[in-house]
């Protein structure tokens, strides 16, 4: 239980997806202007990442170690992910068609985001068990919510801000993603 | 390499399976031209299209059950937009629907403060607090009356916007403005 603990705080804060291992930097970076897509995009992804971890360690346990065609395995995890968010994307459509709205074209995105992949081939690679690899792809999901919605809310802030002329824009956005990178930093010590 | 062929082969029928069942189990009902439609009009709900609202004129015009020129406060850019989205041509307001343009005022003297006009009025153009007196913001004011019948004093009048130099403007083409093919 303790381990299952550690690993999910190792995730969320010290091994941060985003702002430690540099994955996933594109939605970060695109979908940060509101608060409100920050949170909906933060959710698709948790959805996305949590389940596709799940299929891509059943996939390798059953059917790529067992055949010994492991070689196959980034090929067959980008199949796994991008069934994955097609079917999210139908079933939010029909059950939240005001997220769906929210999210438009980010959601078709997550396919993309290299972080789902990452968190895929990342905990093959650690060996971990199905509920390691699960609580590892709803941990990654989770520090990626976290640090999307930190960022939206400075993002909002600076929208108000008086920033210098040259600095404004996405100048300004990529050096506050990199004092929050190394204020993440300070989280090694933890775990 | 037969193996990972033939692994393939099933993995995307299998997940092709899933898709498809999932497409015609969380399948959308609804035309995506009403959205289209309904994003161009301007959301007011005054009614003055003679529909109880803009969603239900959008549909009516989907349906091509409805002409694109009754929306009043939408004026003649709504109608551009419509002819431009559904390649009809585009013509002036209907004359039914194309009557004076008016505004309301608040009799503030008589004014109780009960906000009652406040969350009839779909442009927000009311201003005021419980208790207090309200007043119209008259640019915002589309005239759509809507706020007339909820107000428990009556006190709320229709005037008419006066022409004068400052807001005074080229009347509109009356010809046929011309559809141009989209290229």
């Amino acid at each position: 239980m303790k381990s299952y603990l550690l690993l999910l705080v190792s995730t969320v804060l010290v091994n941060n997806f985003v702002l430690v291992k540099f994955l996933g930097l594109c939605p970060f970076m695109g979908v940060s202007k509101k608060l409100e897509t920050a949170v909906g995009m933060g959710m698709a992804t948790t959805f996305v990442l949590t389940l596709s971890a799940v299929f891509s360690h059943l996939i390798e346990t059953w059917i790529l170690v067992p055949l010994d065609i492991q070689f196959l395995r980034t090929i067959s995890f980008i199949l796994v992910i991008a069934v994955v968010v097609q079917f999210t994307e139908m079933f939010i459509r029909k059950s939240s068609p005001l997220l769906y709205n929210v999210l438009g074209i980010f959601l078709p995105l997550i396919t993309t985001n290299c972080a789902v992949l990452g968190v895929a081939l990342l905990s093959v690679q650690q060996k971990q068990t199905l509920v390691e690899s699960a609580l590892y792809g709803f941990g990654a999901s989770l520090g990626f919510s976290l640090s999307m919605i930190l960022f939206a809310a400075i993002r909002e802030n600076i929208e108000i801000a008086d920033v210098p002329v040259i600095f404004r824009g996405p100048s300004i956005a990529l050096l506050t993603a990199g004092l929050m990178s190394l204020a993440f930093m300070g989280f090694t010590g933890l775990a | 390499m037969l193996s990972a062929l033939l692994v393939f082969t099933l993995l995307g029928l299998a997940f092709g399976a899933v898709l498809g069942f999932a497409a015609v189990r969380f399948q959308v009902q609804g035309d995506p031209m009403v959205d289209k439609i309904d994003a161009i009009l301007p959301q007011t709900q005054c009614g003055q299209c003679g529909f109880p609202g803009c969603r239900p004129y959008a549909t009516a015009i989907a349906k091509d059950e409805a002409d694109i020129n009754r929306c009043p406060p939408g004026g003649e850019t709504a109608v551009v937009a419509l002819a431009d989205l559904l390649g009809k041509p585009a013509k002036p307001l209907a004359a039914e629907n194309a009557k004076a343009k008016t505004y309301v005022v608040i009799d503030e003297e008589r004014c109780i403060g009960c906000t009652k006009c406040i969350q009839a009025c779909p442009v927000d153009a009311i201003v005021g607090a419980a208790k207090h007196m309200h007043t119209v913001i008259k640019e915002l004011c589309t005239g759509c009356d809507l706020c007339i019948e909820p107000c428990p004093v009556d006190c709320i009048h229709t005037r008419e916007h006066i022409t004068t130099t400052e807001t005074w403007k080229w009347p509109a083409p009356t010809t046929q403005i011309e559809y141009r093919e989209a290229s």
